[in-house]
């Protein structure tokens, strides 16, 4: 059934963030003749309406405002608003970011209609549109069809495929959104918090440790092992567990509440696997464990593992790792 | 000042895996015997960030909100015990089941209904449904604004606030009263009640009221409002289909993995 889809983008340093590249990809497919729109908000917005069009894009709403670059709920919605009062959409979809854990909700409730959050699968079956969500803390998945319209999900990064390859100099048509409105909430303070060098969001490798390295020097061997698969490819995560406990900084924990990566390849050291830690690594394409006990959770969700003590299991891997070159 | 926490009470996340089942024909949990069910953690949060706000000011007056069964007078007490004034059962059989929008609806109703409410603070998600949405649909259906996932909240001349987890840091903003926050596990642990406060919350009022007292159409909230179908609760496959690297030593193994993922072209 073609319909009509609208994908709230985002910028990621200026350019189309990747993820925005695959939610329009996805709606290309889901679309089926309809039209596809995409909204890009913020400094830079006009330069990357090529890049939109060529990840499948037939519109493009810009706002070329540097106030977008920093999240503020009241504008986004009023600029959202305008896109889908041109657009008239069947769908709207929107990354599961920062960005759309609040414009989602928001916008459903404005618009007077559902949202369904953090989706993985985004389908049409039979002619209409449903969304496939983790929830009990990755437990278990839900699948919703849509009482309302417009459809609003917002959706986990590399959940969809951008198209490849890419319409290359596909063009598309241009609507300038009316200048940001005004915003109830002022951002009074900025405060930087990240790991040097590669964001474990980012790393086509992560290397985790979790409470059964037993002491915070375990991670000295988790760390050593992501150097040895390269600084350039590897980022070191941690467990709820093992943050909660001060071994590792928060801000690299994985999980539901943590940060939710989806790495080529998630290596878990002394991890036992709770749900709610699955539920921010379970989207990584190959798993590895290493891990004491063989009945741990995580094994059920590993392609490799190794049932051993970490202490005696690593030192060998990072060299066995060093050799493969 | 007046604060409401909203609160829920929902089946352990800490129910093992191996101990977490599904009614598939009625897409339901089925509860694991011998776990009680409990506060959302979120909430209990939300709780610890609204009465710090109301010991640094000496002053305020909390009531603790909870949709749901009888059984969750379990999840009010917890929050009255924890030091909160009052507290409201939204019980009603036309307001059971429901979504998202059907549960912001009904809390938005009740929170209109106490009519002089500076501030209200939910956990940045229910536990079970993972949705974190209702936050942020009170505060659209109560026309106030809102901040999301919360590490902290102070509020001083009526403004609140709030500083925010971002993926790369912390933002502070700063919105006129009224307004939402919802509070993530950032804020650190909710204060366990002592004994005497338990027995104290014991008999600390809770009201009840129903979809008429709230003033809400019956086919407007519980299931035969709510606007997400729930079609399917499953659960996934994990699939690894996990190969274990056999060895007879650690040495060994670990020299196996590595030959396997080159194999593979993992690594």
């Amino acid at each position: 059934m073609a319909r009509n889809i609208l994908v709230i983008g985002e910028l990621d340093g200026g350019a189309l963030s990747s993820t925005t590249a695959e939610l329009v990809g996805g709606a290309s497919r889901l679309a089926d003749g309809g039209q596809v729109s995409v909204s890009l908000l913020g400094g830079g917005a006009s330069g990357q309406t090529g890049a939109a069009f060529a990840a499948g894009a037939d519109r493009a709403f810009v706002n070329d405002d540097a106030s977008y670059d920093d999240f503020r709920s009241d504008q986004w919605v009023a600029a959202a608003e305008e896109a889908i009062d041109q657009s008239a959409p069947d769908v709207i979809l929107i990354a599961q970011t920062i960005v759309g854990r609040d414009l989602g909700p928001r916008l459903a409730f404005r618009r007077d209609t559902a949202v369904a959050m953090d989706c993985v699968s985004i389908e049409d079956s039979g002619g209409a549109f449903r969304a496939t969500r983790p929830c009990y803390g990755g437990n278990a998945q839900a699948t919703y069809a849509f009482a309302t319209s417009p459809a609003i999900a917002t959706v986990r990064a590399k959940s969809q495929e951008p198209l490849d390859p890419p319409r290359e100099g596909a063009s598309g048509e241009v609507v300038e959104l009316s200048g940001a409105g005004a915003s109830r909430a002022e951002i009074v303070g900025r405060e930087a918090a990240v790991a040097e060098g590669l964001q474990l969001q980012d790393a086509p490798v992560v290397v985790s440790g979790g409470r059964g390295l037993g002491a915070p020097e375990g991670f000295g061997l988790v760390e050593e092992l992501a150097e040895a698969i390269g600084t350039d490819k590897a980022a070191v995560g941690s467990s709820r567990a093992a943050c909660d406990l001060g071994w590792y900084p928060p801000s690299q924990q994985v999980g539901l509440t943590g940060k939710v990566v989806t790495p080529d390849l998630y290596i878990a050291i002394a991890i036992s696997g709770a749900s709610q830690h699955m539920a921010g690594c379970s989207g990584s394409k190959t798993i590895i464990a290493i891990n004491k006990d063989p009945e741990a959770n995580i094994f059920k969700a590993a392609r490799y593992g190794i049932v051993g003590d970490y202490k005696e299991v690593l030192p060998p891997l990072i060299e066995a790792v060093k050799n493969l070159d | 000042m007046h604060f409401v926490v909203c609160a829920k009470q929902i089946p352990d996340p800490e129910t093992p895996p191996s101990a977490f089942r599904i009614d598939e024909a009625n897409n339901e949990v089925i509860p694991a015997p011998g776990i009680s069910p409990v506060l959302s953690q979120f909430d209990g949060m939300a709780a610890e960030a609204a009465l710090r706000i109301v010991e640094a000011a000496g002053e305020g007056k909390i009531t603790v909100i909870s949709l749901g069964q009888e059984s969750a007078q379990a999840a009010i007490k917890q929050v009255l015990a924890m030091g909160a004034d009052e507290g409201i059962l939204l019980e009603d059989d036309a307001l059971q089941g429901g979504d998202s929008y059907t549960t912001a609806r009904t809390l938005a109703a009740a929170i209109e209904k106490l009519g002089d409410v500076d501030a209200v603070f939910c956990g940045r998600q229910a536990a079970d449904w993972d949705m974190g949405q209702v936050g942020l649909g009170l505060a659209e259906l109560l026309g106030w604004p809102s901040a999301i996932i919360a590490k902290d909240v102070q509020i001083e001349d009526g403004t609140m606030h709030v500083q925010r987890v971002l993926a790369d840091g912390f933002e502070t903003v700063a919105l006129p009263l009224p307004a939402v926050v919802t509070i993530s596990n950032e804020i650190g642990d909710p204060r366990y009640p002592k004994l005497q406060q338990i027995m104290r919350a014991a008999r600390k009022t809770v009201n009840r009221w129903s979809a008429e007292e709230l003033g809400l159409d019956p086919s407007t909230v519980g299931d035969a409002g709510a606007r997400l179908k729930l079609e399917r609760l499953f659960i996934p496959e994990l699939g690894g289909d996990v190969e274990i690297m056999e060895g007879e030593s650690a040495e060994e193994q670990a020299q196996n993995l590595a030959t396997a993922l080159r194999e593979a072209k993992v690594l």
